[in-house]
């Protein structure tokens, strides 16, 4: 071969490259600018103390991620570099010279998010994956059903959290309940079970939790429909010839065939119901008292009401670890019980 | 055909790539920012008058709700993007952050001219949030940096009927009579008492005009430096007002978690006696129910130790950007709108108090009401001092557990005085 032969398949080559490098550069260009950057910015602005406002944006070292882990320990002298500050506060930690202490509204915040996860594990999966079934046999007017469980997750969280405000609504006028729910339960003669449902700290995160899974459902449904959509029906048939029973099948049979299915709708029930918010805005706005924070709200208020943007951002790093180490252990699991 | 892919691709990156400078400058167009979803029909109006008068367009930018406003605006700070004229919605500390980093124009040079005949028409109370005197502790240089579009003020309105109704003569005066009357209105079935204390901001309000009404602010603001603890007997008192409240059913259901609209609808659709709101509602009412009657009183005071301060100031207030290139113009507008022709239009359309003093002749009965108010009004952004934001919020989320019977006063004042001294620990650990 010659050598401008070479030469001129080595400029193709490269052509080839350029031009297939630049067709994936407007993705890579957006997943930079949108995703990689503000990742790197929120990790930078978590170690710096900063109002949102200022020009200055003084750096603290970990001392935001200590006051989330309720972390006490003495300051880094004076004017230390930041490496400086890193390797103080990793001597306090081998040398136990840290504290921890419990009082944290963050942490109280973490478990609500965590109890409504699992409310949503629970309940919205189970009714999701229960309603798929039925839609998945041979029923009258499926197609309707499959239409009326896919609204509630495209109406506005708003809307629905303000429709439920109105639902679990607790107050009287001229003797008479206007809470459609208190209306309810007063009529049919369950006047004993009548409560004021948001601002009953022992009600309050339960409401929230059953509405999201109210809200949610559908999209569980929808995806474990198309999962038991692909399952060979003569697998089924099959079954029965053998002698299998309904229970057998669905354990034997349908688990095992879904399993990628549910693993991924568990994946984002937990990523969605961690991250919740809106419905506890419109809802409750946090309240009464701390009963219903949940991480989102607690770093939304320490950006828009106590303008602390630093300790906002190490909140939103802390618990986006806290989501990464789930989802990763979710996967691991998967893989383990395919291999059983 | 490669060739003509690359060239595709640069033509959409050159597009792409244009489409994020920003747009040109019109010469003869003001752009606002603001977040008065009430006053926007009007000041659109006024706009119109304005570029009929003077040919200069002025285009008011509505962003609601204000939460969301303030994160626009504190967005556009940091990209260095603000209109000619936009409204900082935050404690004073925020105000003079934006102040210090050369967002805001600084507006006394203005003021002074004439003999200082604008400054004189405006209310003093207004003007007191954005004035900042020459020994200021933001560190900002003395000036006055807002020009306040109207006024407001907090107190308590009541229901005239359900009072007749329960036999309540008079509006009541001292805490003793509001029991009284609520007693009597729990009597006839009727909720004695609402607000929207999901909002903390409201809460607050409350225990603060108590606060000062039993202590002074002398003690409050001992309170907020660290020198006197919350557990002191007096801030116990405060406390205790909200248990009293609970207790002796006065609270509407669901309050804590009520939000100021639905308090405002409670109160409008005659679901309560008495409500704890602003001069705003005169408008908000109007529209729900125009034949609401209802009256304005003072929180009913619980001690004769201390004057009950209420809450107060300027409304709504725009800022001039500094850095706009239109700054000489957005102050001139800001001079017209704030004169007493379009202060009355604007007070007749939107049922706000005006900020131009000469502007209140010709007010509705209970927003005049309301306009008494004004020689007794405080606010935050007036005292020498701010409260930590978090201590701000573990003293209202305790309010909300007192009232929810989940906590004691005892106990909340130990809550709130932990978190004070943690906050003051890590500020000087901050300082350091």
């Amino acid at each position: 071969m010659s050598k401008l032969h070479f030469k001129r398949r080595s400029w193709y080559e490269f052509r080839d490259k350029l031009t297939s490098f630049l067709f994936i550069l407007p993705a890579v260009t957006i997943f930079a600018v949108f995703y990689i950057y503000p990742f790197f910015e929120t990790f930078n602005l978590s170690l710096r103390a900063w109002n949102g406002i200022n020009l200055s944006r003084p750096f603290v070292g970990v001392q935001n991620f200590s006051d989330i882990l309720s972390l006490t320990a003495s300051s880094p002298a004076a004017g230390a570099s930041w490496w400086q500050a890193i390797l103080h506060w990793l001597k306090a930690l081998l040398t136990g010279g840290l504290s921890f202490n419990a009082d944290s509204v963050w942490w109280q915040s973490v478990w609500h998010a965590f109890y409504i996860t699992l409310v949503a594990l629970i309940f919205q999966n189970a009714l999701a994956f229960m309603l798929a079934m039925a839609c998945d046999r041979d029923i009258r007017g499926k197609n309707f059903y499959r239409l009326i469980f896919f609204i509630p997750p495209v109406l506005s969280e708003v809307v629905v959290g303000l429709v439920w405000k109105w639902i679990l609504e607790g107050g009287m006028q001229n003797g008479q309940h206007y809470g459609v729910l208190n209306y309810f339960l007063n009529t049919v003669g369950l006047q004993h079970l009548v409560n004021d449902w948001l601002s009953d700290p022992k009600t309050a995160l339960t409401c929230i939790a059953v509405v999201h899974s109210w809200k949610g459902f559908g999209w569980g449904f929808v995806m474990f429909l198309a999962g038991l959509q692909t399952i060979d029906r003569e697998l089924y048939e099959a079954a029965k010839v053998d002698g299998a029973g309904s229970w057998r099948m669905f354990w034997n049979m349908t688990v095992p065939m879904m399993l990628p299915v549910i693993v991924v709708v568990v994946i984002l029930t937990i990523l969605g119901s961690m991250q919740a918010f809106v419905l506890v805005l419109s809802m409750t706005d946090g309240g009464p008292g701390y009963h219903t924070e949940v991480p989102v709200t607690i770093i939304l208020r320490a950006m828009t009401r106590t303008k602390e943007y630093g300790y906002a951002c190490a909140m939103g790093v802390t618990f986006g670890a806290v989501l990464i180490a789930m989802s990763v252990a979710l996967k691991k699991m998967e893989s383990r019980m395919k291999k059983v | 055909m490669n060739n003509r892919c690359l060239t595709s691709l640069l033509l959409c990156f050159a597009v792409l790539f244009s489409g994020c400078s920003s747009a040109p400058k019109e010469p003869n167009t003001i752009t606002v920012w603001h977040w008065m979803t009430d006053r926007h029909d009007a000041l659109v109006k006024l706009a119109e008058q304005y570029r009929l008068e003077t040919g200069i367009t002025v285009n008011f930018q509505l962003f609601a709700p204000s939460d969301i406003y303030s994160q626009k605006v504190i967005a556009a700070a940091q990209a260095r993007i603000l209109p000619d004229i936009f409204g900082v919605l935050d404690k004073k500390s925020v105000f003079a952050d934006f102040i210090k980093s050369g967002f805001v124009a600084n507006l006394k040079p203005v003021f002074d001219e004439n003999n200082g005949e604008w400054e004189k028409s405006l209310f003093e109370k207004a003007l007191e949030s954005s004035r900042f005197s020459a020994d200021n502790s933001y560190g900002v240089a003395e000036g006055i940096y807002a020009v306040p579009l109207d006024v407001t003020n907090i107190q308590m309105v009541y229901n005239k009927k359900f009072l007749e109704k329960a036999g309540v003569a008079n509006p009541p005066e001292t805490f003793e009579e509001f029991l009284k009357a609520s007693e009597a209105l729990n009597k006839i079935g009727v909720a004695p008492f609402v607000s929207g204390w999901a909002e903390l901001w409201l809460v607050d309000c409350f225990a603060l005009n108590y606060a000062f009404n039993i202590m002074g602010m002398d003690k409050i603001m001992a309170t907020y430096r660290g020198d006197v603890p919350y557990t002191d007997p007096d801030w116990i008192k405060v406390f205790e007002i909200f248990k009293i409240m609970a207790d002796n059913n006065i609270l509407a259901s669901g309050v804590v978690t009520k939000s100021n609209k639905l308090a405002e609808q409670d109160f409008a659709l005659e679901r309560a006696a008495f409500a704890f709101n602003g001069s705003w509602c005169v408008n908000v009412y109007k529209g729900m129910n125009p034949d609401l009657e209802y009256g304005v009183m003072f929180p009913p005071k619980i001690s004769d130790a201390y004057p009950l301060m209420i809450w107060g100031g300027a409304g709504g207030s725009f800022v001039v950007n500094e850095t706009s290139p239109l700054k000489d113009k957005a102050i001139l507008f800001l001079k017209w709108l704030t004169s007493k022709e379009q202060q009355v239009v604007l007070s007749e359309e939107t049922r706000n108090l005006p900020s131009n003093r000469n502007a209140l002749a010709e007010l509705p009965k209970e927003l005049a009401e309301f306009g008494l108010g004004m020689d007794e009004v405080t606010h935050s952004a007036f005292w020498p001092l701010e409260e930590d934001a978090l201590v701000k919020e573990k003293f209202t989320k305790g309010l909300q557990s007192i009232m929810i019977g989940e906590r004691t006063p005892q106990e909340v004042a130990e809550d709130v005085q932990t978190v004070k001294a943690r906050q003051m620990e890590r500020a000087i650990r901050r300082a350091q």
